[in-house]
Parts: structure tokens; C-alpha cells; sequence
């Protein structure tokens, strides 16, 4: 889970390491194509972003047609069997990858800005500002989010993909804004940011060209963790039917599988598929992550 | 001591945070609330049900304020309302039957995968860069991008079906009474238990395992680490008794955010083995709209949570004397 990586972030002590390096952005790109585990992630991730956008081209048929037997096994006709009403799963999976993908996208954007905001807000305005939000932050920490997001889901009625983004963004924003807010405590106290303000510079100014600039990499990896607990979690939904079914995701898949017995009929290839493209994904984001780790915390860093 | 009144002050925010959120949940739908909530089970539902629902949501007459108080006196005197796919039974009675096998569940899954995670954490930091951090460390995080439930589903496919090694789902077998002094039913209900809580160790581990292992590396680059070493002492001893034991503090204060995710992972587990727990209820009130059971469980499982977060406070004191004193 996205989450119990950056757990490892905080007791790593983030504050210290990250200051020395402050890195130009293409610098920064190279250097995570340095290091291995990042690497093998970006392929992983690009060849699934790369399936979701040649989409048209890469699946044989439609993903909604009935173009074959019901439950066919694996075949050179159909790569991964047919479905119960004798779709091909395959082209599913091809078709599915794009709305995994997006909602990921879409939710880690918007859990990035709420988390930047109330992040930076809290640690440089302090006060009782700082008070109120570090409260908040906490209580949506604790409080169950998977509990909430479905009886969230099950109320709002009107299910579909931009639901699920709302519904995660919501509550999913808490750790990397408790992880900001720590960082720009920090760095306020820098010897840059007191020449900054010595000059008369304005505190938008500050937080953007001053503060911001140093915690990309905080950034980047809190947008990493939340576009993999969205993928898994948009899929958690949709198998449990709170998803719109009549869409082809990764999940909707997993949901019929469920429904049509799959298990029962031992239709494995039917459920093994989705499940595999959503670890991948998910693994190769962490793989990322740990990259990034590794380069703003070297002594994670293999020896 | 001061400590643990400022954490149990904020766990009682939480606490009011999600009553709240729970009382405004209904009211948060478009249109009419109440007209949106009850036109489904007009004609199928008694009145008195009816009238016990409005109670319970605080559905009076009134301005929002009034019916937040009556909310609020509904739930002080545990009053949740009946459960409309049970009917008539109360809320809180459902609740409970179930909360019993999702607490046994969790906790038994929960102490072998810290155990494990830890365990495993430790040796990979020790062993950094060689074999066994360049393989655990991938391998746990592969294993914790899977949908919790999908690997119930295999885990189903490959040792229940494929093998009838363990059951399908539910919680003990059908043939034998429930009677908690009997050995045979004791021994069913852990073999049902058995893949559940398989399936649970293996996606949460992960997490404790690299917590552990970064907090670790940090104690490990420590001069007492150092001196230790210097002195000539054991490696296990310097392993388990300097660097780990200091290690671990990180992780305890980890548990609260992990446990909270842990939870919606093992609700996943028991949908797929029809285990009786807290998660299947809230699938079963959520498919059937049972509103009042929904809710019931969301507060439930809040207040478990939080309960469980002020006992690792306080353990957190016994094992950290830095909080004592501060």
C-alpha cells in the first residue's frame, strides 16, 4: 500500500537530507533514471500509460461485443479467454487501463493540491492557522478511509469514475500534507528564506520561488503514493459494486469475475489478468517512489 | 500522563468529527433527504420502522440544530435505529455479533504480520544491499500492490477450491453448534479462519517491513551502534538489543495511520470469504440500502480504531520514557 511507504518517509527524518539536495529539475530526472529500482519502474509505468494510449490500435475487438463463446479459455483467438457473456478480456484489459489510469492520475493532481495547500499553509502561517489544519489533518488520518469512502459512495447514488475522485481526494490528502507542513517548519527557519524576507520579498513569492522549489521531490513522491492508492482503491469500489458497471475498468472487470462465479467455474482468466495490471502498476509507482527515496535520502541508498 | 490526556483529547475530536460527519451524510444528498432516503421502501416498510429511522437520523421538526441535538441524545443512549435488512432488529445488536469476528480476525492477523514485518525489516537493514534486502524488499512491495481482495480470490481459487484444503467462506462450519467450550467448533472456526488471515499478514506486511527497515538504517549509522561494535559485542546482540529495540519506536507510531488502511483491507478479505465480520455487513447494508446498519457500522468501526489508538498510546509510554518525563 502507497501508505505504509511513506510511512518509512517520516521516521527517515525527511527535514535534513532533502535541504542538501536542491536539485535543478532536469538533473533531478537524470538522476533517478541512475538509479535502478526507479528505472524499471518507469518502464513498467510507461508501458501501461503507452497500452491505455494506443488503445484503438493495441485491442483486437470491442471490449463491450460479444465476439465469442461464454467463458472461453485462453486461446490464440482470444489471448485471455472470453468473459461470461463471451467478451473478449483481453481487449478489456487493453480498454480498462485507461480509466485506472485517469482516476489514478486525476485524484493523485487534485490529493497534490489539497495536500500542498494545507501542507505549506499550516507550517509557514503557524499560529492557530497551523493549529486548526495540523487538527484536521490528524482526525481525517485516523478516522477508517475505506469505511468512509464507501458509505460516501453509496450516498452520493450517481456512481462513476468522477465520483471515486471526488469520494478519494477527500479523504486521502492528510499524510502528505502532515509531511509538507513538517518540511516548510523546516525550511522557514533557512538562512535563504531569512535573506528573502530581509529583501522585502512577499510570502507568495517566498512559498513559491523559495520553499516550493525544495520539497519537489516530497511532492512528487506524496502524488506517486496517492496515484497508487487510488488505483487500488477505484478498483476496490468498483468489486464491490459501487463503481458505474456498465464501464470497462480494471475493476468493473473484477466485479463481473466475481459475479458471473468465477472462481466457481474456475474461470481463472477472467480475474487473474486485472488483478496482475493493477499490481503492476502499483508496483512500478513504488518503484519510483523508492527511487526518489533513495536519491533525497542516501543513506537508504544500497551501499 | 499529560501525554495521554492531550491523546485521548484528540481522539475525542475525532470522535465528534465523525458523529458529525455521519449526521450530515444524509443530509448531504441532492434533493429532499428524507423523501430520497424512505421512497424506496415506501409501502414495504412499517410504520414503526419508518418513525425509527427519522428518530434515529434526527429527521424532526425543527432547525438543523434541534435535530443535531436529538441525533446526539439517539446515540448517547446507543440508540442506532433497527436495521431495515434485519428488521426488526436493533442496529447495535448486528453490529455486535459481527464486530466479535472481525476483532478476532484482526488481531490474530495483525500480531503475526507486525511480528513478521518487524522481523523481516530488521534483517534487511542489517543486510543491506545483500541478498536479502535486494529481494525482500521488491517482493514485499509487490505483494503490497495487490488488491487485498483479489488475492483473497486467489487464495480461494488455488487452496480452497483447487486443493479443499481449507473452506470456501464463512466463519465455522454449519454442522457443528456454536458452543465456545467445544473443541471441534473452536478447531473449524480457525480453519476457516486460517485463509483470511493468511491473506491479511501477507498484503499488510509490507508496510511494517519497510518501516521498520529505514528506521533502522537511520539507528544503525548511530555511535552507540558503533561503540557497541567496538566493544566486541555479539552481532545478534547489537542486531536485536541496540539497533532494534530503538528501531521499533517509529513503528509503534506508525500503527495508527496503518491500521486505519489495514482495516478497509480486511473488510475486502472477508467480502470474498463471506466471513461474517464488520466488512460483510456493511457490503450486505450497502447493497440492500440499509442505511441505518450502514451508518451503525461507519461509527463502529471509528470508534474501534480509535480505542485501539489510545491503547498503543499508552503502550507507547511504557516503552518510550521520553514521553514520561517530557
Amino acid at each position: 500500500m502507497a501508505d505504509s511507504v511513506s510511512i518509512s518517509k517520516s521516521t527517515a527524518e525527511p527535514e535534513k537530507t532533502v535541504i542538501a539536495s536542491r536539485l535543478p529539475t532536469l538533473g533531478w530526472f537524470g538522476q533517478i533514471l541512475h538509479s535502478r529500482k526507479a528505472t524499471f519502474g518507469l518502464i513498467i509505468v510507461g508501458f501501461f500509460a503507452l497500452v491505455a494510449l494506443l488503445a484503438d490500435v493495441i485491442a483486437p475487438y470491442e471490449p463491450t461485443r460479444m465476439v465469442g463463446r461464454p467463458h472461453e479459455a485462453p486461446s490464440s483467438e482470444h489471448w485471455f479467454g472470453t468473459t461470461r457473456q463471451g467478451q473478449d478480456v483481453f481487449s478489456q484489459i487493453v480498454y480498462g487501463s485507461r480509466t485506472s489510469l485517469m482516476v489514478g492520475a486525476m485524484t493523485g493532481t487534485t490529493v497534490m493540491a489539497i495536500f500542498v495547500i494545507v501542507g505549506i499553509t499550516a507550517g509557514y502561517l503557524g499560529g492557530w492557522v497551523d493549529d486548526v489544519l495540523s487538527l484536521l489533518t490528524n482526525v481525517v488520518l485516523v478516522l477508517p478511509a475505506l469505511p468512509l469512502i464507501i458509505v460516501v459512495a453509496r450516498y452520493i447514488e450517481r456512481s462513476g469514475p468522477l465520483t471515486i475522485v471526488i469520494v478519494l481526494s477527500l479523504v486521502s490528502w492528510a499524510w502528505g500534507a502532515r509531511i509538507l507542513r513538517s518540511m516548510t517548519l523546516t525550511l522557514r527557519e533557512a538562512e535563504f528564506v531569512s535573506a528573502a524576507k530581509v529583501i522585502g520579498e512577499p510570502s507568495w513569492r517566498i512559498i513559491l520561488s523559495e520553499i516550493l522549489p525544495n520539497m519537489t521531490s516530497l511532492v512528487v513522491s506524496g502524488w506517486i503514493g496517492a496515484v497508487v492508492y487510488a488505483i487500488l482503491t477505484e478498483a476496490s469500489l468498483e468489486f464491490i459494486g459501487l463503481g458505474d458497471p456498465n464501464l470497462i475498468t480494471w475493476g468493473t472487470t473484477l466485479y463481473w469475475a466475481q459475479n458471473n462465479a468465477a472462481l466457481l467455474t474456475k474461470a481463472w482468466w477472467t480475474f487473474i489478468p486485472p488483478g496482475i495490471c493493477i499490481a503492476l502498476t502499483g508496483f512500478g509507482l513504488t518503484m519510483i517512489n523508492f527511487g526518489i527515496d533513495e536519491i533525497t535520502n542516501p543513506r537508504l541508498r544500497a551501499q | 500522563m499529560r501525554f495521554i490526556v492531550r491523546r485521548l483529547g484528540f481522539y475525542l475530536v475525532a470522535a465528534w468529527v465523525s458523529i458529525t460527519v455521519n449526521f450530515f451524510l444524509p443530509r448531504m444528498m441532492a434533493g429532499d433527504p428524507v423523501q430520497l432516503m424512505f421512497a424506496r421502501f415506501q409501502g414495504r416498510l412499517d410504520p414503526r420502522a419508518l418513525d425509527s429511522l427519522y428518530a434515529t437520523f434526527g429527521f424532526v421538526r425543527g432547525s438543523l440544530w434541534v435535530q443535531y441535538v436529538t441525533y446526539l441524545q439517539h446515540l448517547f443512549r446507543g440508540e442506532m435505529g433497527l436495521s431495515i435488512s434485519n428488521f426488526p432488529v436493533p442496529v447495535s445488536q448486528v453490529i455486535m455479533t459481527s464486530l466479535g469476528w472481525t476483532i478476532r480476525l484482526l488481531t490474530v492477523a495483525l500480531i503475526f504480520s507486525v511480528l513478521l514485518g518487524t522481523f523481516l525489516g530488521m534483517l534487511a537493514a542489517w543486510k543491506r544491499g545483500k541478498f536479502v534486502d535486494n529481494f525482500i524488499l521488491p517482493a514485499s512491495s509487490l505483494l503490497n500492490s495487490f488488491p487485498y481482495f483479489w488475492l483473497a480470490m486467489l487464495a480461494v481459487y488455488t487452496l480452497a477450491l483447487g486443493r479443499n484444503w481449507f473452506p470456501l467462506g464463512h466463519a465455522a462450519s454449519v454442522n457443528i453448534s456454536k458452543d465456545w467450550t467445544n473443541w471441534e467448533y473452536i478447531r473449524s472456526v480457525i480453519h476457516h479462519a486460517t485463509l483470511p488471515a493468511l491473506t491479511i499478514v501477507l498484503t499488510s506486511l509490507g508496510g511494517w517491513l519497510v518501516s521498520m527497515r529505514s528506521s533502522m538504517i537511520s539507528v544503525l549509522s548511530q555511535d552507540y551502534i558503533v561503540l557497541a561494535e567496538a566493544k566486541g559485542l555479539s552481532n545478534r546482540r547489537v542486531m536485536v538489543t541496540y539497533a532494534a529495540r530503538n528501531a521499533i519506536l517509529p513503528t509503534v507510531t506508525g500503527f495508527a495511520m496503518a491500521l486505519a488502511f489495514i482495516i478497509g483491507g480486511a473488510f475486502l478479505t472477508e467480502i470474498v470469504f463471506s466471513y461474517p465480520g464488520m466488512g460483510y455487513s456493511l457490503i450486505t447494508a450497502v447493497n440492500t440500502r440499509d442505511y441505518p446498519l450502514m451508518q451503525g457500522i461507519f461509527l463502529l468501526i471509528t470508534f474501534t480504531v480509535l480505542a485501539a489508538n489510545l491503547i498503543v498510546d499508552i503502550v507507547y509510554v511504557f516503552l518510550d520514557p521520553r514521553v514520561r518525563y517530557a
